[in-house]
Order: C-alpha cells, then structure tokens, then sequence
C-alpha cells in the first residue's frame, strides 16, 4: 500500500516538476516515457523475479543466461552486415519483433536442450548460460573492432541503456506482449510459490518442475527481450528491485512479491529519471545511476551471504 | 499396493539399482535399510518419482508413476527427501500449508487449515509456526518438513532418513508418529533409516538392500538376525533381545 502510494507520488512528480509551457504537450511527452518506464520496471522486475523462483538463486538474473549479451550481439551484427544507414531505415517495430523473437526463440532452444536432453540440472543450465553469455559478448567485440568506425559510433549509442531515447512505435507492441505474458501468468501464481520450494517437493506436490521451468523461463526471457528492446540491457537492475522486495516483504507469495517488486522498480526509474533530468541537467544517463546502485546492493548482498 | 518390477539406474555406468522387483503392502512402516551406496535413497527417489528410471515399472495402486498425472500422484503419495534447502523465507505455517497444494491448488479452504493445524500440533511446532525456516534449528526444520509431508495427508508417505538432525527425544517420537498414522490411519509409511534399532523396533517390515539389489526382506524379527546384519554390513553383528525388542550392537569386541 505504501509502495503504491509512494509509486503513484514519484508518477506525479515526474509529470509535472519543472514543466513549463503547453500543458498538452508536455503530458503527451512526459506521459509516453512514464509509459516506456512503466513497462521496462514491469518486464525487468517480473523476469527476475521468476528467473529467480525458477534457479532458486537471489543472485542470479537472466543476464547470466546470456539474454542480453545475445541482443547486444544481434544490434552488433545487423550493423555489421547491413551498415547503420539500412538498419536505421528499417521499421523500429518490425526490427523490434525480429529481436524480441530471436531473444525469446535462442533462449527456449536453449532450455529445451538442456531441461530434455540428458542433464536435467540446473547448474548446468546456468553454466552453458554463462558460457554463452560470453562467447555472444566476445564475437560483439570481435565484429565492433573490424566494424566501420561510424557504423561503431551509431551501435554504441544503441547499445546504452536510454531512457531519453525510447521509440513510441515500440510501446503498443510492448504493451500487447505484457499484458499476454500476465494473462498467462497470473493464473499459475499457486505454482510459482511451489517451485520455490526446489524440485523434490515440487514433484512431491505433483507439480510437473521441468515443464513449469521452462515455461517460467520462457516467460522472463520474453520480459528481457522486451525490456532490452526498449531501452537496452539493464538487467542489474532487476537484482536491485527483486531483492528489495524480498526485503520488504519477507515470506511473501508470488501474488505479492511481483507487484511489490514492480512498484519498486517503478519508484526507482521514475524517481531517478526526475532527478537525472532536474538536478543533473540530462548530463548523465539513468543507467549509469542503476548501475552503480545496483553494483553496491549487489557486493552487499554477498557480503551478508559470506557472514552468514 | 506399491509394486516394483525390474526397476534398474546406473550413474555412469555403475548400477545403483540392479534389477529390483518388489512390493510393499499397504499399511505400516517400512524401513529400507543397507550400507551406504547400496541404492536405497535411489530406489525410494524412484518410487517417489523424483528420479527417472533406467527401466523397469513402478505403479502405485495400479496408476503407473510414468504416465499418470503429477496432481493425482501427489494426492497419494509424498516424499521427503534429505537436504531442504529453500532460499525464501518462508514461515513454518506457509511451508506446511503447501503440503495442501495438491488439494487447494493454492485457495487454501477451512478444511486444508485444520489440515494444517493438526499436522503443526503433531510434530509440536504450534508455538514456532510463525518463525521463518532460517530461525529453526536442524531439528526443528526437519519438523517442518516432516509436517508438510504429513499434511499432504496422502496413503504412502516416503521420507529419506527423516531421523537426521533430530535430538534422541525427537526421533522417537516421529518413529511413533509414524508408527501411529500407520496403526490408526491405514497410511503406508516407507522410511530409509541407518539407524537399524530404530528400524528394528519401529516398523512392521524391513528391506535390507546390499549393491542395489534387495538381500533379504521380512519381518524385524527375521532380518534382525545376528548373520544376515553381518553380512550386509560386513561387519560382525550380535543381536540382543531385551524385554521383546530385538536390539543389535555392532561395537566389535
């Protein structure tokens, strides 16, 4: 309840703090990045949390499963192959459903291969992820230092998370994909609580723990490609806010944690993105602030593992 | 009626399970016991379906565990495996009311709450049931778990050295509890345990398992039998009766 009132307050003051001028225009501009922040803080939140659920890890986020070093990849070698000038000619939002696809297709083939094939464990899944998380980041680095310098100076700037830079065309898309992706979802919150519980009971309490994996995967993986493909990866982010939620809510379900966690992850980007725009006169980019905040929570949090 | 016929699981090559057929009668407590590595956890990870198997067949009342639905399974039988570990905090009462997942699919009713209650008071953790898991101590964890289990009220219940972790007071009273769900309630209760007096003294029959294979099976008064123990465990063996229970030491002379 608070964390709604507190959402609802930093929406407000995004809105209209330093608005000067048309009113009807400065709603229009403000209102689609509001928007554009609303669904990043959803799909960023809610892919980390299940990710979360699903590995039974509070560190790991779906950027160790090589998410969103494939769509830094993918920008890479369409800028490669095509040169920046056709890529920027091409329609933002059928660019957006090839990339959104390609993420969500790479990860399911992914997860099938190993949830079916003949290891059936986890870390395993988590190693190859790691593995591929870095092979994709090392052939980005390979193709941006042989890429036509111009070509570079154009991905560069797609590849850092803005959110000065969203494209409106993508909102409807994205808005469509979330809103499927939580009509499915809710209806299994009973489950999501059960998995949490590991494998064994899971089965003990007659949920099928390999299918519901990677269909949960399946869900994070399409919230990263959406939240990647509106603002580029951010995926620290997720770590920021799923923990935070735990925190506040201690022993909570599903049903509670996942709107918890997206009231927080809303707070946080509309509040920092009012600060970057008021105090810091745009100099610097939110995801810088993320990240740094993020990074400190993160060494916080494996401080008070170690403790333990 | 569980029955097991030709269940076989090898780990690289190395046969865990050789070619074990079974049954194991409804009602009463059942204690496999065996060295370590003789295959006993595999086998009841198996039955429990937690593990699949290389081959072989395992039905549970007729409903073979490969084909029949999860939900349906887990409203006639559940496990409990060793080692636990849950990374959320979850309180003692959330953790024992999922054992009502099978019945509530997550809507708890009134009835699924007495469920609860009754199962909190058996294991005598009324007074911890609002402290988070990572406040317990082993023992009383292992309660908890144990109270899941209970509380999914199904025919079978399979626990995988339920007695670890637990004080001398503790583990006799779950041996009794045990004992007494099987005696008043019908339930069939299947337990791997190293302790062998506690097997001895606590169930109605005993499987003793030596290199994945069944090697004798029977009442506690046949198997706690001085040359049978010594040679499963390879260890020489003296069983004594004392006032009715069969008690066996095994602290070489």
């Amino acid at each position: 309840m608070i964390l709604l009132c507190l959402a609802l307050l930093s929406a407000i003051g995004f809105m209209t703090i330093g608005a000067r001028g048309n009113w009807g225009f400065i709603l229009e501009f403000r209102g689609t990045k509001l928007l554009a922040l609303l669904l990043v803080a959803y799909a960023v939140s809610v892919s980390t949390v299940l990710f979360q659920t699903v590995t039974n890890n509070r560190i790991l986020t779906p950027s160790i499963m090589g998410i969103d070093a494939l769509y830094v990849l993918l920008q890479t070698v369409l800028i490669f192959a095509f040169g920046a000038q056709a890529i920027s000619a091409l329609d933002p939002q059928i660019k957006f459903l090839i990339e959104a696809g390609c993420l969500t297709v790479f990860a399911l083939i992914l997860y099938r291969f190993l949830f079916f094939g003949v290891f059936r464990d986890v870390h395993l899944l988590l190693l190859s992820g790691l593995f591929f998380g870095l092979l994709f980041r090392s052939v980005s680095g390979l193709l941006q230092r042989i890429i036509d310098p111009n070509d570079f100076v154009i991905l560069q700037d797609s590849l850092f998370a803005s959110f000065n830079s969203v494209d409106k065309s993508l909102l409807g898309v994205s808005v469509a994909v979330i809103v499927l992706v939580s009509v499915i979802g809710v209806k299994i919150f009973s489950r999501f609580d059960v998995m949490l519980l590991g494998r064994d009971s899971a089965i003990s309490l007659g949920v099928n723990h390999t299918r519901n994996a990677v269909f949960i995967l399946a869900l994070a993986s399409v919230l990263v490609a959406v939240s990647t493909a509106l603002v580029g990866p951010v995926t620290f982010f997720g770590l920021l806010v799923a923990n935070l939620a735990y925190i506040v809510l201690p022993g909570a379900k599903h049903k509670h944690v996942l709107p918890a966690a997206i009231l927080i992850a809303f707070i946080c980007l509309s509040s920092g993105q009012l600060v970057l725009e008021r105090l810091f006169d745009f100099n610097t980019a939110l995801a810088i602030l993320i990240e740094f905040a993020g990074g400190l929570f993160f060494i916080g949090l494996i401080l008070r593992r170690g403790v333990r | 009626m569980i029955h097991v016929r030709n269940a076989t699981k090898s780990y690289d090559g190395d046969l865990v399970v050789d070619d074990v057929t079974l049954s194991l009668k409804r009602s009463g407590v059942t204690s496999i016991i065996g060295p370590n590595g003789a295959g006993k956890s595999t086998l009841l990870s198996m039955i429990a379906r937690l593990i699949n198997m290389d081959g072989g067949e395992i039905t549970i009342d007729g409903l073979n565990i490969a084909t029949t639905d999860g939900l349906e399974l887990a409203k006639r039988l559940a496990v409990l495996r060793q080692d636990n570990h849950i990374t959320a905090r979850l309180t003692v009462r959330d953790l024992v009311a999922f054992g009502r997942y099978p019945h509530s699919k997550g809507r708890p009713n009134e009835n699924d709450l007495e469920h609860v209650n009754r199962a909190l008071a058996y294991l005598g953790l009324t007074d911890l049931s609002g402290r988070f898991l990572d406040q317990l101590s082993g023992g009383q964890r292992q309660r908890a778990f144990v109270a899941m289990t209970l509380c999914q009220d199904t025919d079978y219940m399979m626990f995988d050295e339920p007695l670890n972790n637990l004080d001398i007071h503790h583990a006799v009273s779950m041996m009794k509890l045990f004992r007494q769900a099987a005696r008043d309630f019908g339930k069939t209760v299947v337990v791997v345990i190293h302790d062998i007096n506690f097997a001895s003294c606590y169930s109605d029959h005993i499987i003793a398992m030596k290199d994945g294979k069944v090697a004798e099976q029977g009442s506690p008064d046949q198997i706690i039998d001085a040359s049978i123990l010594s040679d499963i465990y390879n260890t020489p063996f003296q069983v004594q009766n004392i006032n009715g229970q069969m008690i066996a030491t095994y602290y070489g002379a």
